[in-house]
């Protein structure tokens, strides 16, 4: 196709829209709801992996030793848990640093109370390896395999928060998806309307059209062009909104649940955007390309 | 240029549109066709232009046969017919010159190509005055000459009139005959079907009578019986 056809083609599509704008900005809401849920429950979807995979990564589990279990046996057992390929990292905690630790969160602020255990620490016996894991997933087959070590008196894993989070985060995909995917049949629905009428409209035109020469490809196109254009109008609304709201949204949650600051961490505008603006995009063409597709199959059997 | 061998057009059962119709028109020729109401005419029309397939025989135009042609090759054998119709059949919403140039940029000719052959048909319809004007602000007869002039402007081998003069009054009819003997004298090979029998009795060119699907008559210098 020629530059000057293309250019042509395109000023129609801008026409057809104007044309019958009730039914273009209909499509333009219905895509556009279609985006902004989805861009949405992406943002949430995606910072709730992010906090998982930081929560998971932050939270360890304890392996603490028998009594009598001197330095090599210690060491033994941190060899065979390094071996382990889903641990990412273990830390030895000395029962000193353990008792300095408990000390600087509890004692805060009355550290002349603490002084009396000075030497006495009350959590002797309490050194420990600290196991961090890739994937919370894998964590109860390494605490049984834990467990069975010689030398190993207990192994305290916090799992509960991370599961709760990973569990509800599925959910929400899951009802997330369905609601997707009814909105976009409504709106290839829609568009498929709006393309509809637009033929009617220029049915008159299209016969001529046929009549004088024209290709199927150039009566196709300025329908074509429509659903592309109302599909991109549809996205970038939402887009913009999206964009301009996530910040303001991350700042009101991190200010109404301050204790939470430490474990919860939002991604980036920037970084949610890398992702959502290219699929979105290409989810509000694709819906556009679809149903104007659809109906010229349909009506325009040239 | 035309040739029809044994050509049948049927619209389900009953009497065919046209019959077993044997025909040659040859390049540069100026032939009317005529005849009463659900004689062929406007089958004949819609056979050339492959707007309907035949039943029986084939077809061929400008050395090509029509009955194996591809839904692809439509457009492209087209672009070589001019058609005008009775009512004309212009965009309501452009002016003269943009439904002129609306059957170049159909055949995606370049813009620059477009802003200098629009104007020079224009002006051989007699409407270079009148480019900004919309449809209805013309007469039937200007509109007419619009229709002739988007027909002729990718330069056809065959131009196709079905009742060119149906809506025109006598004077008007007469002008817009005028202008096709014009184009017939530029090489164009001129078809046209109508019922006007004081123009076809006056310009004595070859009169094909149809009947019920049928060439009852075929005369050089002819005229329009009453059947």
């Amino acid at each position: 196709m020629r530059v000057s056809t293309i250019g042509y083609n395109t000023k129609q599509g801008f026409k057809n829209i104007g044309r019958n704008w009730m039914f273009s900005l209909a499509s333009v809401a219905t895509i556009g709801a279609c985006v902004f849920l989805f861009g949405l429950i992406f943002s949430i979807v995606v910072n709730f992996q992010y906090i998982v995979k930081n929560v998971e990564e932050n939270v360890a589990i304890t392996v603490l030793f028998e009594k009598d279990a001197d330095q090599a046996v210690i060491d033994a057992i941190g060899e065979q848990i390094n071996a382990r390929s889903e641990v990412t990292k273990i830390e030895y905690v000395s029962a000193e640093e353990a008792w300095e630790k408990f000390r600087d969160v509890y004692f805060a602020g009355s550290e002349e109370a603490a002084e009396g255990f000075k030497n006495d620490n009350p959590l002797a016996y309490s050194s420990s390896y600290a196991v961090y894991v890739k994937s919370i997933d894998n964590q109860d087959e390494l605490v049984k395999y834990i467990e069975g070590l010689d030398g190993v008196r207990t192994v305290n894993q916090s799992q509960t928060a991370a599961t709760t989070l990973k569990g509800f985060n599925s959910l929400l995909a899951y009802i997330s998806v369905a609601i997707i995917i009814i909105l976009l049949l409504v709106a290839i629905f829609l568009i498929n309307n709006t393309i509809s009428i637009g033929i009617a409209i220029r049915k008159e035109e299209i016969g001529i059209m046929k009549l004088i020469g024209a290709t199927n490809g150039f009566v196709r196109a300025p329908f074509i062009i429509e659903g592309l254009l109302i599909g991109l109008i549809g996205a970038a609304i939402p887009l913009v909104a999206l964009y301009l709201m996530y910040n303001n949204v991350v700042q009101y949650i991190l200010s109404k649940f301050t204790m939470l600051t430490d474990i919860i961490r939002f991604m980036n505008v920037n970084q949610v955007f890398e992702i959502l603006l290219p699929v979105s995009l290409i989810l509000g063409m694709g819906i556009g390309f679809i149903g104007s597709i659809i109906t010229i199959r349909k009506h325009l059997k040239v | 240029m035309i040739t029809l061998n044994g050509v049948s057009k049927s619209y389900g059962k009953g009497q065919p549109a046209i019959s077993n119709m044997d025909l040659q028109i040859d390049k540069g020729e100026f032939v009317f066709v005529v005849g009463s109401s659900g004689s062929g005419k406007s089958t004949l029309i819609k056979l050339l232009l492959k707007e309907l397939d035949t039943t029986e025989g084939t077809i061929r135009v400008n050395d090509q046969s029509l009955n194996n042609l591809r839904r692809s090759e439509i457009a492209k054998y087209r672009r070589g017919v001019g058609v005008v119709f009775q009512d004309f059949r212009l965009l309501k919403d452009r002016n003269v010159y943009e439904n002129v140039a609306f059957a170049q940029r159909v055949i995606e000719r370049p813009n620059r190509v477009i802003k200098k052959r629009v104007p020079e048909v224009l002006t051989m319809v007699g409407l270079a005055e009148k480019y900004k004007s919309l449809p209805k602000e013309l007469s039937g007869g200007e509109q007419q000459r619009v229709a002739l002039a988007r027909a002729l402007v990718n330069r056809p081998n065959i131009l196709l009139a079905d009742e060119p003069t149906g809506n025109l009054d006598p004077k008007t009819s007469f002008e817009i005959m005028k202008l096709l003997e014009e184009i017939n004298e530029r090489g164009t090979t001129v078809l046209v079907v109508t019922h006007n029998r004081e123009i076809v009795n006056s310009l004595k060119k070859r009169v094909i009578t149809l009947k019920k699907g049928v060439i009852v008559s075929d005369e050089q210098e002819g005229e329009y019986h009453e059947s």
